[in-house]
């Protein structure tokens, strides 16, 4: 049997709102005069059923866990879900409110690269700082200069102040200091990672021979389903603070997906969230369907699925058209469907409830997408109704088979086109 | 806690938990992070030096300024007595010390609000750096001082009537009291510019007023009743006009002064120690 190196027991953290001070001496002194007057605090909120806030806010609770040594630990999870603070309270930036957490060996975190570098000083200078930050001791660092420096590519730069490196070789530099850190336990949390791909890929990388070659212990933080699979041995699913399922690396996965389909919401549009809006006609709901004709917001990769809308007439409409969009999390649009055969079509859409599904034929690379959805006049574009974001969607990964998982870390662009590759030698 | 194991007693080397005791002070720990404070020092020695175009100059220029300032003001223009010694000297002595106290309390409370980044990111004993601040503002008081002893030296050979005594020999214990209370002041401010950032302008503002209740202008002889008294509450007081006994002759080096500065020091410095160790465990829940 392997040593456990982590051990977590009944591990919650509270954060109080509103009671951890206004932020200005007078208002933490009128609070405390109404108190002791045994008046209501002035300052709390007032929730619109006329409950006063208590401000108690559970981000993490009743957390028990156990890591043995060598295990790759995937931890997933939404935004929110309490992810973040797991691994403040690991790295003793924050205590827990109730609980504990028990060590062996010696704990760090691939965020902290580069933490504490100072512009003026010179790159030796700075990973003798850095390494004493991180916990090294000094011969320590002494012994694993050269390795360090021969790491970064630093070279002849190295009495140079980083002031004067590019990014490139500052990052390079405060990787290497990490990378010969050693510890036994290492956190990696790509979603706070810098935006850096490049980078991304190396803590990856560096994350594999740490577990594979040197068999130490890793917890990997990660929205990036597909690295979660292919490197951790077992996973856990945080929801709200608590730990939703906890078990082998493909079944956590699959609950998290599971989840996020069934938290789909069923697409209604307010009223007035489409400009045009001249009471004519609006669209009322929108979604997307999977090919098992479930309502989803997440999308294996290379999945078939349909666009749902439904519209309410409620003036005769002449020569209309309908038109969706899909567009890429920044707004950009990736697609535009409107009705046609020979060439766009225009429609006579009599007052009522009508229900639309487009089957759309294209395949989205892995990405955040959103929905827009317009009905406007055919011959003048004159806007009946126009919802920008109506609904969103998120395509996976991941494929419904492990041979249609998305292999990169990069995206390009948005859609794969058909493609047939003739290739000879010749 | 106690667990019965079949594996025997568990060794951990890091247990997480939501308070520790009052009286864990992690000096041991802080004893462990000597080669992260060194390099504290020397990265804010560096970059002070590297910033600026007169470099270590300043450091000289700034007390010797001064000087000029109070001898001409408070000297000369309003003839303020400064116990028969000569102005420049009188006047250095107490700027010097005063300048290591203000230095200590100004750049310590500053510990979470500049630090809040790394403090977020990373696990070190957080009292590593006001200490280290303390420790690099005396290497600052020691290029300072010789600067003094220049001038003291220069006033010697001019015949000037100086008499140093062997009290001399208890300058480190007044340095000792001036770090620690600059160090004990400013961490208490620290710790509670997390929750009141309005207190940071207080400070600044009113550790330069309290200069003038510390006889760095005007001789401690020179003020009686319950001025004094006022005066000697002040734990600054007793340590500079020591200072001045030990080096010009002219002062008052009095135990019980000394020891009531001493004791004001540990307080502070246990309070505020008491004070940052707590604040620090959730400050970043605050910021």
């Amino acid at each position: 049997m392997r040593e456990t190196v982590i051990k977590v027991e009944n591990l919650g953290k509270q954060y109080m709102l509103g009671v951890i001070g206004t932020g200005t001496l007078t208002r933490d002194l009128n609070m405390w005069w109404a108190r002791i007057r045994g008046k209501e605090n002035p300052y709390a909120r007032i929730n619109q059923d006329g409950s006063m806030e208590t401000g108690a806010h559970w981000a993490l609770q009743a957390i028990d866990f156990e890591v043995e040594q060598g295990e790759v630990l995937g931890i997933i999870g939404k935004n929110g879900a309490g992810k973040s603070t797991l691994l403040k309270i690991l790295s003793r930036v924050t205590t827990p409110t109730s609980g504990s957490i028990k060590i062996k060996g010696r704990i760090a975190s691939l965020l902290e690269v580069g933490t504490g570098f100072h512009p003026e000083l010179t790159g030796r200078e700075n990973i003798f700082l850095n390494g004493a930050i991180l916990g090294m001791s000094k011969p320590e660092i002494r012994n694993k200069f050269d390795e360090i420096v021969d790491f970064s590519g630093i070279g002849k730069y190295i009495d140079t102040p980083v002031k004067r490196y590019s990014s490139g070789m500052y990052v390079r530099l405060a990787f290497a200091v990490a990378a010969f850190l050693e510890p036994e336990i290492l956190i990696v949390d790509e979603v706070l990672a810098v935006g850096d791909i490049e980078f991304q890929k190396k803590c990856l990388g560096k994350m594999h021979d740490v577990s594979e070659k040197e068999g130490r212990t890793v917890l990997f933080v990660s929205h990036n389903m597909a690295a979660v699979k292919s490197l951790c041995t077992r996973a856990m699913l945080l929801n709200n603070g608590r730990m939703e399922y906890s078990g082998n690396v493909y079944a956590t996965v699959e609950k998290y997906i599971e989840k996020n389909i069934s938290a789909a919401s069923d697409g209604t549009i307010p009223e007035g969230a489409g400009i045009g809006n001249i009471g004519k006609g609006r669209f009322t709901r929108s979604y997307i369907t999977n090919d098992q004709g479930q309502r989803v917001s997440e999308l294996y990769f290379k999945q078939p699925f349909n666009i749902h809308l439904e519209l309410d007439i409620r003036k005769a409409l002449k020569n209309t058209l309908i038109s969706v969009m899909i567009t890429s999390a920044e707004g950009e649009a990736v697609a535009y469907a409107a009705p046609t055969d020979v060439g766009y079509r225009s429609l006579d859409l009599e007052p009522g409830h009508y229900a639309i599904d487009v089957a759309f034929d294209v395949t989205l690379l892995p990405k955040h997408y959103s929905l827009n959805v317009g009905l406007v006049y055919f011959s003048t574009g004159e806007t009946i109704d126009y919802v920008e974001r109506s609904y969103e969607f998120n395509v996976s990964n991941l494929g419904v088979k492990q041979e249609l998982t998305y292999p990169w870390d990069t995206v390009h662009g948005y859609v794969e086109p058909k493609t047939e590759w003739t290739i000879s030698k010749q | 806690m106690k667990t019965i194991d079949n594996e025997g007693p568990e060794r951990w080397d890091l247990i997480i938990r939501p308070k520790t005791s009052l009286l864990n002070w992690q000096l041991k720990e802080l004893w462990a992070y000597r080669d992260l404070i060194l390099l504290f020092v020397r990265r804010d020695f560096v970059s002070i030096y590297k910033q600026t175009i007169l470099g270590p100059l300043w450091f000289i220029l700034q007390p010797l300024l001064t000087t000029i300032l109070f001898t001409v003001v408070f000297g000369n223009i309003a003839q303020i007595s400064t116990d028969d010694l000569p102005p420049v000297l009188y006047y250095m002595s107490g700027i010097v010390l005063w300048n290591y106290f203000q230095e200590c309390v100004t750049k310590t409370s500053n510990t979470f609000i500049n630090n809040a980044q790394i403090f977020g990111k990373v696990y070190f004993p957080r009292l590593s750096v006001p200490v280290s601040v303390v420790i690099s503002n005396l290497i600052l008081f020691a290029i300072q001082f010789l600067f003094f002893m220049g001038f003291f030296v220069y006033f010697v050979w001019q015949g000037v009537d100086i008499r140093p005594n062997m009290t001399i020999i208890y300058f480190p214990v007044l340095l000792i009291i001036i770090g620690g209370l600059g160090l004990g002041f400013g961490i208490i401010i620290s710790a509670l510019t997390t929750k009141y950032r309005d207190l940071k302008f207080l400070v600044d503002f009113g550790v330069k007023l309290l200069m003038y209740a510390t006889p760095v202008v005007f001789p401690l002889s020179s003020v009686s009743g319950k001025y004094k008294l006022l005066l000697l509450a002040n734990p600054m007081s007793s340590v500079i006009e020591a200072f001045r006994f030990s080096f010009l002759g002219k002062g008052a080096f009095d135990w019980t002064y000394l020891g009531y500065s001493a004791s004001f020091m540990i307080i502070v410095l246990v309070t505020g120690i008491l004070i940052f160790n707590k604040v620090e465990k959730n400050f970043m829940d605050t910021v």
